[in-house]
């Protein structure tokens, strides 16, 4: 073999290495990449599906990573690219956009029906199922819901969060505030209707 | 329920910068000062805190069996090099 035949077989083995690296680390992050999904999507079989088209594309496109950077926030590049693909663009106008109250709103309502020396950080167990919660979250406008779900369920920073939807990090976060106002009071009428 | 304080209108501005660790050192300064004495904002902190970790636990869904499977199987399925 010359020198240069080795140099590449070289080069095509430590590709290999790096490929399958790539995506044992990616296998690695299905179960925070189908929790993150579900909750984007209606339903787990849409969430299922969505999951499946990121690793397919992931897979595919391995080479675009750079080792070394948020391989999750990734994954959630592409995530979120297809979903936006799946036409779900339609299913909201910007004027629908709900008027929020402030951030006190639930503690003041749950404060309210029970008396306001009795609020207390538990309340919220008492007060709320999950039920409640995750058809609150779903009642959510998708572009805030985008946001909460990325930061308060699947853990990524601001920074990330913008990465990943594409989109400048005040914007983040002023969705991200919106967003989880809107959940309080989606939940504030799921739960004390 | 009426609030206590006027600086309690602040405060709630300040509860999501603060509980994101994302305010400025000043605004950490007038949150704090003003939680130490005002319990209605207190409470409504320790409140916003459980319930940030309660959507959390509440909307996670572990992957269903058989999907890891599933993506190991495209994985397998990819073209060679």
């Amino acid at each position: 073999m010359s020198e240069a035949e080795a140099a590449d077989a070289r080069r095509i083995a430590a590709e290999a290495r790096g490929r399958v690296r790539f995506e044992e680390e990616a296998l690695d992050l299905a179960d925070q990449v189908y929790r993150v999904a579900r909750r984007l999507v209606g339903s787990r079989e849409e969430a299922e599906e969505l999951v499946q088209e990121t690793y397919i594309r992931a897979f595919r496109s391995w080479s675009s990573f750079t080792p070394g950077t948020n391989l999750r926030a990734w994954l959630f590049r592409i995530l979120t690219n297809l979903n936006v693909d799946r036409g779900r663009k339609i299913q909201r106008t910007p004027d629908m956009q709900p008027l929020e109250e402030g951030d006190y709103f639930l503690a003041n309502k749950i404060a309210a029906a029970e008396g306001e020396q009795v609020l207390d950080q538990e309340r919220v167990v008492e007060k709320l199922s999950q039920d409640n919660v995750v058809s609150a979250l779903s009642e959510v406008p998708h572009d805030f819901r985008d946001v909460v779900v990325l930061v308060d369920i699947g853990d990524f920073s601001y920074a990330d969060a913008a990465q990943i939807l594409d989109v400048p990090i005040g914007t983040v976060m002023s969705r991200l505030h919106r967003g989880r106002r809107i959940l309080k009071q989606k939940l504030a009428e799921e739960s004390l209707a | 329920m009426t609030q206590h304080d006027p600086g309690c209108e602040k405060c709630e501005e300040l509860l999501q910068g603060y509980l994101d660790r994302d305010l400025a050192p000043d605004e950490v300064v007038v949150a704090e000062g003003h939680l130490d004495r005002c319990d209605y904002c207190r409470r409504r902190y320790r409140f916003e805190e459980r319930l940030r970790r309660y959507i959390r636990l509440s909307a996670t869904e572990r992957m269903p069996a058989g999907l890891l499977q599933k993506l190991t199987e495209l994985r397998d399925g990819r073209p060679a090099l």
